[in-house]
Formats: C-alpha cells, sequence, structure tokens
C-alpha cells in the first residue's frame, strides 16, 4: 500500500521479529528511494539479507567492523541518505558506541540503528552476546530515540516510525520469535506513548520488548488466582518516555513494577523510577531485571525464568509487593 | 598541466595570510593546537582555493564537495579559512574557546557553516567520508570527498576498518591525506607507536599511494590532479610535513602540538612567518 505497510498477525505468523523488521524495511525501502541498508556481516543473522536481495544496489556489507559501520552511516545521512545499520545490538551500544556516540547522536544524524539479539535472547550464545546494558546506555545519548518493540508487528510500526522520524533511533530487537502481543498493527502505535494493554487499579506492571508478553500473562493470572487487578503498560518507547502514563499509574495504582530483559540499572527500571522520583509521590516500586550481573547461558526462556522476568516471577513480586505498606497521599494537588 | 606561476604566487600568499590568521586565533584562545594546523594548513589551501567545488554563500549546496578533517584538532587552522572564504565572521575567531562561543576545537557541524563533519574523536573521519563517498555513488552526484588524516591517528583500528572497505567499495571520488608531521602528543610517531613502513600499509591495504612533500603545492596539485582521475584503486597521499610549519621555533617540535602563547610569542612566530615566507617563496617558490 502507498505511504505505509499494514500487516496482518496471520501474515507475520510463521516469520521472527527480525524477519517483520525485514520485511517492513524492504517494503518501506520500495516507497522511499533515501532507504539504505549496512551490516557487520550480519545480513543472515540479522534477517536484512532479504533487503539485499531486493535491493543489492542500496545494501552495504562492511565486513565485521561496526566502527566503521557507523561512521559510513553517519556521512550516508550527511548526504541525505536514511541508513539503517543492521547489527547485534551488544555491537551497536559497546563495540561501535564512540561513532554512535559522536558521529550520530552528537550530529544528529537521521541513521536508523536495529539492535537485534538484545537482552538474553540470544541467551545461548554466552555473556559475550548478551546485550544487557543497551538500554541504560542508549537512552542515555543526546537526540536518541530508544524504542523496544514487543513483537514483529510492533517492529514493524517502530521501522514505519523511525522514518517518519527525523532523527537518529535505536530499535532493539529479539533474536527469534517473539510471543504475540499484538494481533494487527493498527493500535495506535505513536513513539513516546505507552500503550495500556490491560486495566487495574493494585499494581502496574510496565514492560518493554520481552517483558510484555510476561507481564500480559501475569496479569491475567493474578486476576484469576489472587483477584489482583493489574494494570499493563507496554512501554515501548524508553525515550521520550511517556511520563503522564507512568504518573497516572502511579496515582491510580500506587504500586508499580517495571520488567525488562536488561539490567535493572539505568534502563526501563532506571528510566521509570526517575519519572517516580521527581513526580513526588509515593508508591511501592520494584525493578524486575538483571540484578546487576551478568547472565548465565541458556536458552532464553530458561534465563528469563532464572532471571524472574518471566509471568512466575512477576506473579512472585506482584505478590509481595501487594503486602507492602507505604505512605498513603491522597492529595494529588501538591504533585511536582 | 601544472600550476600557473600566478596560481603558485597567489596560493603561496593565501597560506601566508592564513598562518598568520592561526597564530592570531592562537594567541585570541590563549593557547591551541598550533602544530598540527601549520602541518596540515597547505593541504586546506590546496583544496579550498583550487580544487573543491563549494559555494561558502550557500554551505549546504547539495553537490557540493565534501571535506572531513579526521584530525579534528586542527580545527584552528580550518576555522581560518572558513573565516577567510566568509563561511564565518572573521570576528568570530576573536571568540575561539572562549565560553558561549560557536568556534570551540573540535569544530561542531551543527553550528559552524562549511563544516561537514563534527571531528574530534581520532579514526572517525575516513569513515565518514566513506559514507559521504558512497552516498555521492547512491545519488548519482558528481562531488568529491576529500579527507585528512593525522599521522598519530592511524594508531587507531578504525582508521584501518575504514581504509579496508574503501578499497573494497572501490571508493575512488574519496581522496585519503596523511598529514604525516611525524608527532603526536607524547612524542614520535615511531617512538610512540611505530608506523613505519607507512606508506607500505596504506598500499597493502589496496590504495594507490603517493608520497609528497606536503607544504609543496606543486606536488600537491600534481598528486591531486592524479588522484582525481583515479578508477581502479583509491588514492592516499602521504605528505610529509612539517610540526609548526613556518614558525622556527616551533617546527619538529612535539611540544608545540598544543600550546599556549602570549603576545610577546605571537610576535616572533609573526617574524618567523614571515621570513619563512620570503624563504618558501624563493626557494620553493614558482
Amino acid at each position: 500500500m502507498a505511504g505505509g505497510i499494514s500487516y496482518t498477525v496471520d501474515e507475520t505468523t510463521k516469520l521472527s521479529t527480525a524477519e517483520v523488521y525485514a520485511k517492513a524495511l524492504s517494503d518501506l525501502a520500495l516507497q522511499d528511494p533515501r532507504i539504505v541498508v549496512l551490516t557487520s556481516d550480519l545480513a543472515k543473522s540479522t534477517k536484512i539479507g532479504v533487503f539485499e536481495e531486493r535491493f543489492p544496489d542500496r545494501f552495504y556489507n562492511v565486513g565485521i567492523a561496526e566502527q566503521n559501520m557507523f561512521g559510513i552511516a553517519s556521512g550516508m545521512a550527511k548526504c541525505g541518505l536514511i541508513p539503517f545499520t543492521s547489527c547485534f545490538a551488544v555491537f551497536t551500544a559497546c563495540r561501535g558506541l564512540d561513532q554512535v556516540h559522536t558521529d550520530i547522536c552528537y550530529q544528529n544524524l537521521n541513521v536508523k540503528m536495529i539492535a537485534s539479539h538484545a537482552g538474553t535472547s540470544f541467551g545461548q550464545a554466552g555473556t559475550t552476546h548478551h546485550s544487557t546494558e543497551d538500554i541504560a546506555i542508549m537512552r542515555s545519548m543526546a537526540n536518541l530515540t530508544v524504542i523496544v518493540p514487543a513483537d514483529g508487528l510492533e517492529t514493524a510500526n517502530a521501522v514505519k516510525a523511525a522514518i517518519e522520524l527525523n532523527g537518529p533511533v535505536y530499535i532493539r530487537i529479539n533474536r527469534g520469535f517473539d510471543q504475540i502481543v499484538n494481533d494487527g498493527m493498527d493500535y495506535g502505535f505513536q513513539i513516546g506513548k505507552a500503550v495500556q494493554l490491560m486495566d487495574g487499579t493494585d499494581l502496574t506492571i510496565i514492560a518493554c520488548g520481552s517483558g510484555v508478553f510476561q507481564a500480559v500473562q501475569a496479569a491475567r493470572e493474578l486476576a484469576f488466582s489472587d483477584g489482583i487487578k493489574a494494570r499493563v503498560l507496554n512501554l515501548h518507547t524508553i525515550k521520550p518516555i511517556d511520563r503522564e502514563a507512568i504518573m497516572k499509574a502511579v496515582q491510580e495504582t500506587r504500586r508499580i513494577i517495571t520488567v525488562e530483559d536488561h539490567t535493572i540499572i539505568g534502563g526501563l527500571g532506571g528510566a521509570v523510577a526517575e519519572i517516580i522520583a521527581e513526580g513526588g509521590k509515593a508508591c511501592a516500586f520494584r525493578r524486575l531485571g538483571l540484578q546487576d550481573a551478568f547472565s548465565p547461558i541458556g536458552l532464553h526462556e530458561d534465563l528469563m525464568s532464572y532471571h524472574k522476568i518471566d509471568a512466575n516471577g512477576i506473579i512472585e513480586t506482584t505478590r509481595a509487593l501487594m503486602k507492602l505498606d507505604f505512605e498513603e497521599d491522597d492529595n494529588w494537588e501538591d504533585e511536582v | 598541466m601544472g600550476l600557473s606561476k600566478e596560481e603558485l604566487a597567489r596560493l603561496e600568499t593565501k597560506a601566508h595570510d592564513l598562518r598568520h590568521s592561526i597564530v592570531n586565533t592562537v594567541l585570541f584562545a590563549g593557547s591551541g593546537h598550533i602544530g598540527g594546523a601549520l602541518s596540515a594548513l597547505d593541504i586546506m589551501v590546496m583544496l579550498y582555493y583550487h580544487f573543491m567545488n563549494h559555494k561558502p554563500g550557500d554551505p549546504h549546496w547539495e553537490d557540493r564537495d565534501r571535506f572531513v578533517l579526521s584530525k579534528g584538532h586542527a580545527g584552528i587552522g580550518f576555522a581560518s579559512i572558513l573565516a577567510d572564504l566568509g563561511y564565518i565572521e572573521k570576528e568570530q575567531l576573536k571568540t575561539f574557546n572562549l565560553t558561549g562561543s560557536k568556534l570551540g576545537i573540535h569544530l561542531d557541524s551543527n553550528r559552524i557553516p562549511g563544516v561537514d563533519a563534527s571531528t574530534g574523536s581520532l579514526g572517525h573521519g575516513l569513515s565518514i567520508a566513506l559514507g559521504m563517498a558512497l552516498a555521492a555513488r547512491q545519488l548519482k552526484k558528481n562531488y568529491r570527498t576529500f579527507c585528512i588524516l593525522g599521522d598519530g591517528e592511524c594508531d587507531e583500528g578504525s582508521v584501518w576498518e575504514a581504509a579496508m572497505a574503501i578499497s573494497h567499495f572501490r571508493a575512488t571520488n574519496l581522496v585519503t591525506f596523511i598529514d604525516r608531521n611525524q608527532y603526536m602528543i607524547d612524542g614520535n610517531t615511531e617512538e610512540v607507536m611505530k608506523l613505519e613502513p607507512f606508506a607500505e600499509k596504506w598500499r597493502a591495504f589496496g590504495f594507490d599511494t603517493l608520497i609528497i612533500n606536503g607544504h609543496s603545492f606543486n606536488e600537491l596539485h600534481t598528486a591531486i590532479e592524479h588522484a582525481l582521475v583515479a578508477s581502479e584503486k583509491p588514492v592516499a597521499i602521504v605528505c610529509n610535513t612539517v610540526k609548526g610549519c613556518g614558525v622556527n621555533f616551533m617546527e619538529g617540535n612535539y611540544k608545540w602540538h598544543y600550546g599556549a602563547i602570549n603576545e610577546d610569542v605571537a610576535e616572533q612566530c609573526h617574524r618567523s612567518l614571515d621570513q619563512y615566507y620570503e624563504k618558501r617563496v624563493q626557494e620553493k617558490g614558482a
């Protein structure tokens, strides 16, 4: 379709998240000749090889040289192209960071970084290939928009929105298949606006990426077995953050749990904590994620369980949190 | 065809004036990277005043030739050129390094018209320049991209990532210069981290590599003319230069990589530059 893309869940059910990204970018590239793709010997791994098949003249494999890739991308963007880099998250946020910081973010250039194999989604590869600090690193970069989609269709929405936004964007996706959160693309995805997937008044689970599906599962189970009404927010955009949705959740539910496949330091949990602290209202608060640790090796779902960022871990933390007292304060007139 | 006598004289005079301007700017700023600015100056003069297609009144002209000063610390020299050409006001040089000024040691491409890339973190510029060169090919444009690296900068591994890719992509619309002034902050390049055999390294990475005197406009002219018609191999020009070129007590002294000067020292610099100019136009000149 002209001016965009629209996929149904049936069309993409056999595609991994990265394959949906590659399909979306290829379809959008047909409509926008400014789009080019760069990868660092990760055409197969990041699934962007399909773009190369469709647009061989707009595809640059720079070999295993991430620093060079981000520098090239910045030079291309300076001259009016929209370069997409297709690379593992850990090699984007760590190996290539000096170039990402100085060449792309400082110069505020229109480079879109697709960072795959995020969190512990390539768990078997070991800690050298885990990316559990990238949200913290990338959200500290001025000018940069940071998006962590929950599934394939949200990734397609993020890619489309990134093209429409003039400026650098970091999109963090997982290796392999994500559990389906969205049954279509038409749910009002907007950069910087959280999506409320379930309403509730007892607590709010704020999640991103693979944590979102687990949050929904946990909320359903909590409603069924404990009668706890949990709100679930998919905070797909870490920066700019949806302060309004977070403070509304604080005010209306007074208990917040964040869930991320990432260290609890500085990522989604850290970002939400900053908003809550500056909001000046007491609330019970827990961050789920890697507890200042590198992850052991394992399958993604096993590691999610190990780090208590799966439904069971969220349920356990919720039950503990529901027992906590906190200072009651019903006066919201003095909110800062 | 070589440079005409008139053109050579024009370039020599321009370089001379700009050397004075650099000394003045370092004086305004209190200190600066004067050594590397003076070594790279003649390359920049050759490009901006002879080869490059650019419009100071339209700094974002999309068909302009691109220039990336990968050794971004020579920005204090580049700034004098930008001021002379009218990209910025000459008066702005008096604010160099001052709080609130747009001009700092490493020039900001989003704040200074005529600066195509914000450099300073060494080892970045050649990749950025390659991106610009590949964009020209992608956008079917004829602009050329020129990049100046420092020699010490070539310690950075990313320089060689870029070099490998320039050769791989046959980016012959990009010309790479290395300001081979032999010195880095802590001393001679061969003592701090050995670069030699330096030209051999560029050749091994697939470059048609020329070694010239980077203070000779005739040699620069011939080398760039050669580079601009390259079609198979990209060209790297190793420019043998003198750190602090033109100021006798700074020449070849790595302690003037970055230094502070007062009015007395500036006066000595100006006198030395005048002597240098006289000698240069007599000996090396036309």
